[in-house]
């Protein structure tokens, strides 16, 4: 075992939580402090990429902290599926703080200094979720990641925000605590182990209908990944300015989420045994429903924010139905997706903030004919809104192909119809939203009283820090296409990770 | 010197609570306060180390043998109890001086520091002493301090609060009078170690029968286990703040201890679990105590009151700990007992801390706090995340163990309940954020940060509540022993 490796691994928890505190020591010097946070996110990447080298020539690297309870220890390990997660969130967040400097200036907040400290605080809550080795640290930073965000939301400090945040914290809390708590003492009680195995670590024999309760527990527990009854919390999330809702609530929230389904799928009950559960059935039809139902919800939403929250509750679902078809095509799918519409979705919500703060517009109703005077931001909502539907030339076509790919596997055709209704169905809510921004219809024009395209529309673009933020991730989606052969070397390698043992 | 540790424990506050009578200046009477606390602190630190390397010790009471003697036992549980009772004392009187300024007239302090000695006195005595009779004497000596502490409040309030314990207190003492003296007429003896042996020959008769459930009903008058809780809201509710903070994290804890040494060590497992249905009887009113306190708790405008009803529902959690009645189950009971201790302690000094600054502690005086207090506001959300169960606090601790319990025994439908039960903290807790961190702070005098002599102990407390989350080798693993042995020495008095 490398010891400089397993530094680095520590590091990744460890320089996120260091950097509040620079960024609390710096409050008062906005540069200074945005300064700080750009540089803890570039040293957090550098740690991230020289784990994913080690990864990729198939080093094991473990890190030990303590034991919290007898046999109950907080310990890390590097693995594909993590490696993948915290690869896209530490890059992610040096992407968003980048544009939350261009939106938080511009937009004028107030106690930018909480926000930035919190913001950190929570990805290294997230990269201890993506590298912890058994689901009991998971639980920790999971928890450690709600409490940290909910200043976020409620960042506004507003009536709406503090509404929001209830809904936030008592799903999230309730969910957690009541379930998913539940589910790891029995998984413990019957397993005797709660650490990240290949192939799972319930016996052979086990209990088909206890596991098939906590399959059941697992996936309610786990608030984050959406599915519903228990998605009301992410809509609520949209209060929190727009750089939380692009990195936290389309990527390292929801995505800790559904990456922590997939782990307790792959790592603690095992494909084979995840396939003959008597609940896995009932549970991949209800994320069926919440990929359909969510969609339909999406495109009565007006609020730009609001219809993307929906369509990301969809999206989980489609990462869901992944883990739980329980073949190897789902879980690299899964896998994938994770990855594919975390850039996909950080680009929309980028652009829905940087309309909010160069237009003042929150309302889709009110964006016709915005592309004249956004055009680099609409063409970048354009080229994510195709990553989205998974269409080529965005990285979005590969986990969607390997999804369908997947249900065919598992002869789940009911699913596959699912899938290809909600694509439609993607089409419909997100493609007009761009297409009415280049050509507006002409009475609408009339009507609002938009000059008619003469051309004496200024450009009128988001900051440059923003703008810069939203290329980055639009070029994301689109080299992702042209070049997904890491992000698919990594997926494959979930099933094939040998079991990290950690000498003691 | 090592040797008489057991009755040092003892004596130290016992003896000088009258010296206190004697210093009579304000200042100096703390200051002399806080180090018998202290000294008393490091006894129970030594003997617990001695406990936990060469086991129980006994030590008999000016050279009389047992049973004729007094004799003190402290073994793994009572070492543990000690620990409690007296770290809590002494943090709490470092913010004593402080707050009483504010809350007791200026001519009563030096009688405050006497009756909070002789409170102390009357638990650590409770605990230590292994003669039935005594502990009734020390009960009352503890209760006796405690309403008259209760009735110092400038609050006019408390004196019919403190007067409800009264009647309340000594009902519950006088059945637990009761339950000794059948015992005694039974078996002739009052040394606990003695009638555990002696018990057992008179099992079957009405008699002791009688004395157990006496002293059950009298205990749990004592630690306020729903219905008999009655007393506990007001009392907390408009004592001075001190005297909250100590009995809130202490008084109720020496009730649960009594009730496990009188279920486990005297009257023998076996029997106390047959006699009565109290697994079911204890489950029971467990969960609607967690449930009904806790409900209540969401309708408080009073955060003290908030806050004691939560107390009443965390006694629930360690009564359901207690009812699953295995190891696992008891060491849960024991985590919490240490656990709420703690949280609690922080939190009701917190509040001391809000009483000083704003004269009040109704929640919509909380108004902005977060910000006027943020220190002071900051140990309130931890306190509170503790009593939610949050991981990396002592409440997650707690939690887990008692589902660990109820899951081992098959039981997890409670275990639901008793999560969702821990949500409804969740809802009381974050009525008072939102209030402090949310509305704008009232118009008029801006309020200052509490003072230092506040904030010290009450981030000692919101660090311990922390820092025994995170580690938890030393409360683990002298609750997991004292629980073990508890079982041994029942099954002992079984095999006789």
């Amino acid at each position: 075992m490398n010891l400089s490796l397993s530094l680095m691994l520590q590091l990744c928890i460890i320089l996120p939580a260091f950097a509040t505190l620079a960024i609390v020591a710096t409050g008062n010097k906005p540069n200074l402090r945005e300064a700080m946070t750009l540089s803890f996110g570039l040293a957090l990447f550098y740690c991230v990429i020289n784990l994913y080298q080690a990864v990729t020539t198939g080093e094991s690297v473990t890190a030990f902290w303590w034991e919290l309870l007898p046999g109950l220890e907080l310990s890390f390990s590097v693995e594909p599926l993590g490696m993948l997660f915290a690869l896209i969130a530490s890059f992610l967040w040096l992407v968003t703080t980048v544009y939350a400097i261009g939106y938080m200036r511009s937009h004028h907040e107030k106690n930018q200094t909480r926000f930035y400290t919190c913001f950190a605080l929570a990805i290294s809550a997230v990269m201890g979720i993506a590298f912890a080795n058994n689901l009991f640290t998971l639980f920790i930073f999971y928890e450690v990641l709600t409490l940290s965000t909910y200043p976020l939301v409620t960042h506004a400090g507003t009536d709406k925000a503090k509404k929001g945040g209830r809904t936030y914290l008592g799903i999230l809390i309730g969910t957690s605590i009541a379930f998913f708590l539940l589910a790891i003492v029995i998984t413990w009680f019957v397993a005797g182990t709660l650490d990240f195995k290949q192939g799972g670590i319930f016996d052979s024999n086990v209990d088909k209908t206890l596991a098939g309760a906590l399959l059941v527990l697992f996936v309610f527990g786990i608030g984050k990944a959406a599915m519903m009854p228990f998605h009301r919390w992410l809509p609520a999330a949209m209060v929190a300015p727009t750089p939380v809702s692009a990195l936290l609530h389309a990527v390292a929230v929801v995505k800790a989420g559904v990456f922590t389904i997939l782990k307790i799928c792959v790592f603690i009950f095992g494909l084979d045994l995840l396939a003959v559960l008597p609940t896995t059935q009932f549970m991949l039809y209800l994320a069926g429903a919440t990929v359909l139902l969510s969609s339909l919800v999406a495109m009565r939403q007006d609020n730009l924010k609001a219809r993307l929250a929906y369509s990301t509750v969809s999206q989980l679902g489609y990462v869901t139905i992944g883990a739980l078809l329980a073949t190897s095509s789902g879980v690299i799918a899964s896998s994938m997706h994770i990855a594919m519409h975390a850039f996909g979705k950080i680009t929309l919500f980028f652009c829905a903030g940087a309309i909010l703060v160069a237009a003042h517009k929150s309302k889709i109703s009110e964006m016709q004919g915005l592309g004249r005077q956004m055009p680099y931001t609409m063409a970048a909502f354009f080229i994510a809104t195709l990553c989205i539907i998974g269409l080529p030339p965005t990285g979005g076509t590969w986990s969607k192909w390997f999804l369908l790919i997947g249900t065919l596997e598992a002869e789940q055709l009911i699913i596959m119809a699912v899938l290809i209704v909600s694509s439609l169905l993607n089409i419909a809510y997100l493609l007009p939203i761009p297409f009415r921004a280049f050509f507006p219809k002409v009475s609408a024009e009339n009507e609002h009283g938009i000059p008619s395209s003469t051309g004496n529309i200024q450009i009128k673009e988001a900051p440059t820090a923003s703008l810069i933020a939203i290329g980055v991730a639009t070029i994301g989606c689109l080299v992702l296409f042209i070049y997904p052969n890491p992000l698919y070397e990594l997926a494959s390698a979930v099933l094939e990770a040998p079991k990290v043992t950690y000498g003691k | 010197m090592l040797v008489h540790l057991p009755v040092l424990q003892v004596i130290v506050p016992l003896m000088a609570a009258p010296l206190c009578l004697i210093l009579n200046r304000s200042k100096v009477v703390w200051m002399f306060a806080l180090l018998s606390s202290a000294i008393a602190f490091f006894i129970s630190i030594l003997l617990l180390q001695q406990v936990m390397t060469s086991g129980t010790i006994v030590y008999e009471l000016g050279g009389w043998e047992a049973p004729w003697g007094i004799e003190y036992r402290i073994d793994k549980l009572n070492a543990f109890l000690l620990l409690i009772i007296s770290a809590i004392s002494t943090v709490v009187l470092i913010a004593a001086q402080t707050s009483i300024e504010k809350e007791i007239p200026k001519d009563k302090h030096a009688l405050f520091y006497i009756l909070y000695l002789l409170s102390l006195t009357g638990m650590l005595g409770i605990v230590s002493t292994g003669d039935a009779f005594n502990v009734f004497v020390f009960l009352e000596i503890s209760s006796l301090s405690a309403y008259s502490l209760i009735a110092m409040s400038r609050e006019r309030r408390a004196l019919w609060a403190s007067y409800q314990y009264l009647i309340m207190g000594t009902i519950g003492a006088t059945f637990i009078l009761i339950g000794i003296g059948l015992m005694y007429q039974m078996t002739g003896t009052l040394n606990m170690e003695d009638l555990s042996d002696r018990l057992p020959e008179v099992t079957q008769t009405r008699t002791v029968f009688a004395a157990y459930t006496f002293i059950i009903v009298g205990v749990c008058l004592k630690l306020a286990l729903f219905p008999l809780h009655l007393w506990l809201p007001n009392a907390y509710a408009y004592a001075p703040s001190i005297v909250t903070a100590f009995l809130a994290a202490t008084a109720t804890k020496v009730a649960v201890y009594l009730l496990i040494r009188f279920t486990f060590s005297v009257f023998g497992f076996s029997f106390s679990f047959t006699a009565l249905p109290l697994q079911i009887l204890f489950m029971l009113l467990g969960l609607l105590g967690i449930f009904v306190a806790s409900t209540a708790a969401i309708y408080q405008t009073n955060v003290k009151h908030i806050f004691a009803y939560s107390s009443v529902a965390q006694i629930g959690y360690m009564i359901v700990g207690f009812a699953v009645s295995t190891v696992t189950g008891l060491t849960a009971t024991l985590l919490h007992l240490f656990n709420h201790a703690l949280m609690k302690g922080a939190l009701f000094l917190a509040l001391g801390a809000v009483m000083y600054r704003i004269g009040g502690v109704q929640i919509s005086q909380f108004q902005g706090l977060g910000r006027q207090m943020p220190l002071t506001m900051a140990a309130v959300v931890v306190g509170g995340l503790s009593l939610i169960g949050v991981p990396l606090t002592v409440g997650f601790v707690s939690k887990w163990y008692l589902l660990m319990a109820l899951v081992e025994s098959d039981l997890w439908p409670i275990g639901i309940l008793v999560l969702v039960g821990s949500l409804l903290a969740v809802v009381y807790v974050w009525r008072i954020v939102e209030i402090a961190y949310f509305r704008p702070a009232l118009a008029g005098e801006p309020v200052k940060e509490a003072p230092l002599s506040f904030l010290v102990p009450i981030w000692l407390l919101v660090l311990a509540n922390i820092y025994f989350g995170i580690d938890t080798r030393l409360s683990v693993s002298v609750a997991e022993a004292a629980a073990q042995s508890l079982f041994q020495v029942s099954a002992l008095g079984v095999s006789q």
